[in-house]
């Protein structure tokens, strides 16, 4: 447990400023996830020559992305000015790195969900080499989203915690892992649900397990900024998550002869890396609600310092006793 | 980009790419001796021309601004403590070493208050409907416990010391009384001693004025102590055996602090937010597209979303006025230079100068925040002396830019996406169809 601490503020005002993003982005997370874990599942349907996993991936890829630059966009504060990410290129802003990369991810998985519209084009003419053309294109482009997919569903990571937010931010050696264990996890949700099989069930298990060990140090292992992620709303949308992502896991592999219980195992998955994303987004926002979250961490790194480190500290006087009447 | 770019002491302009760029240039808040008027508020806004945020009471002091938002780019904190002047608790043993402790309202000071009021310019003619020095001496009463005196004719009482004028015994007030005796002040040549008040206080030219004015009409009553309202210059419910002064106000006008590393900038995915030559971090309007990712990654809570507009908004030190040899509108508008624009170097000598002065004056709680150039932002280019600890101002109290550990966290990613791809590959080897 961590002990209660007391500590100062001003009126008890949140110090950093709560993130001004919306249900959007949480959205958007679980959905550039998805589109990433579909994109590898179409990947793997067609090195293995499935075509149902690989036109239920691409296709779903597609669809994700779709939703995924429409939520981006719709959060902005000025969408008519959404080309202006693509002014710079800035390896200090994740979220620049992550305009390029959905935006070379989405010119594949477009190319590869196109070329699924091949074998319903006339023979002759433009469309009829079209015919011939698409489906190595297709090929390539499919590899190529797949190749980036992996960075597409953890850079988000970086983008929560890049920020002064502070569960995010001291979270930022898990949540990487915790976002691509779900993003596997809801791919192989499609999977199951289009066409379960031994891949699928084997992605579902090492992502659930993956999300969830992730989820499990996200949750405990940051001392007072993991409090927000057990408490309240988040609390109990990640237990919920906890739970359906467990249980999709669990029924992929016992179900895996019933076509109906794959199905529902993929669903359980999905909506538990739903409400995964939902759940660190919106313990993220309280902790900076909060100026708890912010003046004990940030405290507690001083004294362990040896006193007062702030700015100027050298110079400054032995500590005045902390709240106004207990000295 | 240099090895600081990211973390550590670092000329910002340099690295941002500037061959010839002029000296650093900031702001040094000296909250010591801020008195909270909030001409820093009103100067930021009009130059700016930054909206309205507003007109809310909120009940925490005199502070209706609340923070730093897209629509207040200089905010003035106002915080209230049962403390002395110097910091030290009301219980700490001569925390109130040489300052007053008696209250700082009496009847006999209220009296003098009165006096003092201007000529009503009607003499010989119309007296004013109150009478001024009975509500004076009846005012406070309450507080110190004193009775009004019963026979008090007029607002001086008659030369009876336990009355209206219950003073400290003192006589040097000659003048006060002897010119007042045409109206309210009572029994003649009596009153100079009655009316004796506040020994000591040499207000020489009360006397005069008190002379025309001070008809004693309805007085009568005003024997019975009646409180009439007048405002008082001491704090509600104060009673005569607590110290005067165990409160103290700190006030403080906080600013975007044009950190070295800002984080604000190095999140910024359009280029929107840029280092000018002078060191410091502005939003360009026209590119800025409404992300939101600057608001996230400023550590104080600084930089905001103009709710109307879409866009991210805040203190731009004035670009535009100190690119033309003008200081900011804020330190232009403080009548008290508690808010301090120059070249940081020289402020970062003043500033040390001016904490070593108040330390050695016994303020033991004074302390400068954000100066230090191997803090968590590199420094901050607006720095600030305080008189308690950061947070209780609202402030950070050891922020670091996130950026610190971007390298860290895109390792961190990339160990993810490759544990990710292995995954996948694990998932599907061994699958013929």
């Amino acid at each position: 447990m961590v002990p209660e601490a007391d500590f100062q503020s001003y009126y008890g005002r949140p110090i950093v400023r709560p993130p001004v993003w919306t249900h959007d982005i949480a959205i958007y997370l679980f959905t550039g996830g998805l589109a990433a874990g579909s994109a590898m599942v179409a990947a793997g349907g067609q090195a293995t020559n499935d075509p149902v996993l690989r036109v239920a991936g691409r296709a779903t890829a597609m669809g994700a992305l779709g939703a995924s630059a429409f939520f981006l966009i719709k959060d902005l504060g000025r969408p008519d000015r959404f080309h202006h990410m693509l002014r710079v290129a800035k390896p200090t802003s994740p979220m620049s790195m992550g305009t390029w990369l959905l935006s070379f991810f989405g010119g594949a998985a477009g190319v590869a969900a196109a070329a699924e519209v091949a074998p319903f084009l006339p023979d002759r003419g433009v469309l009829g080499l079209a015919r011939k053309v698409l489906p190595p294109v297709g090929a390539a482009a499919g590899y190529g989203a797949a190749l980036l997919a992996p960075g597409l569903a953890t850079y988000t990571a970086v983008l929560f915690s890049d920020t002064a937010v502070p569960s995010w931010n001291a979270a930022y050696p898990d949540l990487p892992f915790m976002f691509a264990g779900s993003a596997l996890a809801s791919g192989a949700g499609v999977g199951l649900v289009a066409a379960p099989g031994r891949s699928m069930r084997r992605m579902a298990v090492a992502g659930a397990a993956v999300e969830l060990a992730a989820g499990h140090r996200v949750e405990h292992g940051h001392g007072l900024l993991s409090e927000p992620y057990r408490k309240g709303r988040p609390g109990k949308l990640l237990r919920a998550a906890r739970l359906l992502t467990a249980v999709g896991a669990v029924g992929a592999v016992v179900g895996h002869r019933s076509r109906v219980v794959s199905a529902l195992a993929g669903a359980s998955l999905l909506a538990g890396s739903a409400l995964t994303r939902f759940g660190v987004f919106e313990g993220g926002v309280e902790s900076a609600k909060d100026p708890r979250y912010t003046v004990i961490p940030q405290r507690e790194g001083l004294n362990k310092a040896g006193g007062v480190k702030v700015s100027g500290g050298a110079a400054a006087p032995p500590s005045v006793p902390g709240g106004p009447a207990s000295a | 980009m240099g090895s600081n770019s990211l973390y550590g002491p670092l000329d910002p302009a340099l690295d941002a790419g500037y061959t010839d760029a002029p000296p650093r240039m900031g702001f040094f808040t000296d909250t010591s001796v801020c008195i909270g008027c909030k001409a820093c508020e009103v100067a930021c806004k009009t130059w700016n021309a930054v909206p309205d945020d507003g007109f809310d009471l909120l009940g925490q002091s005199y502070d209706n601004t609340g923070g730093l938002t897209a629509n207040s780019w200089r905010h003035v904190a106002f915080i209230e403590q049962p403390r002395s002047s110097s910091g030290a608790a009301t219980d700490t043993p001569g925390a109130f070493a040489g300052l007053p402790v008696g209250p700082s309202s009496v009847p006999a000071t209220n009296v003098v208050a009165a006096r003092s009021a201007p000529d009503t310019g009607t003499s010989p003619g119309i007296p004013p409907a109150v009478d001024a020095l009975a509500a004076a001496a009846t005012a406070g009463t309450e507080f110190i416990g004193a009775a009004p005196s019963p026979g008090a004719t007029g607002g001086c009482g008659s030369g009876d010391t336990s009355g209206g004028c219950a003073c400290g015994g003192g006589s040097s007030r000659g003048g006060a009384s002897a010119a007042g005796s045409s109206g309210g002040c009572g029994s003649g040549a009596g009153a100079s001693e009655g009316c004796a008040c506040a020994g000591g206080s040499s207000h020489g030219g009360a006397s005069g004025v008190g002379a025309s004015g001070a008809g004693a009409i309805g007085v009568g009553a005003s024997g019975s102590g009646e409180f009439l309202g007048m405002p008082m210059t001491d704090l509600p419910g104060r009673v005569n055996e607590a110290p005067r002064s165990d409160f103290r106000w700190l006030m403080m006008s906080n600013v975007c602090k044009h950190c070295t590393h800002a984080g604000c900038l190095d999140v910024c995915p359009t280029g929107a937010l840029f280092r000018t030559e002078f060191g410091t971090v502005v939003v360009q309007d026209d590119i800025c597209n409404g992300c939101g990712y600057c608001i996230s990654g400023c550590p104080y809570g600084v930089i905001d979303r103009r709710e109307d507009d879409g866009r991210a908004w805040k203190c731009t030190l004035c670009y535009d006025r100190i690119g033309d040899g003008l200081e900011p509108a804020c330190a232009k508008a403080c009548p008290t230079e508690s808010i301090q624009f120059g070249e940081l170097d020289e402020l970062r000598e003043r500033a040390a100068r001016r904490l070593e002065t108040l330390q050695s004056q016994g303020v033991a709680e004074a302390r400068l925040y954000g100066n230090d150039p191997s803090d968590g932002v590199g420094g901050d280019g607006a720095f600030f002396l305080l008189l308690d600890e950061p947070e209780v101002y609202g402030l950070p109290p050891d922020p670091h830019v996130p950026t610190r550990d971007v390298v860290a966290m895109w390792k961190r990613a990339g160990l993810a996406a490759l544990t990710m791809a292995a995954t996948a590959v694990v998932a599907f080897a061994g699958r013929r169809k």
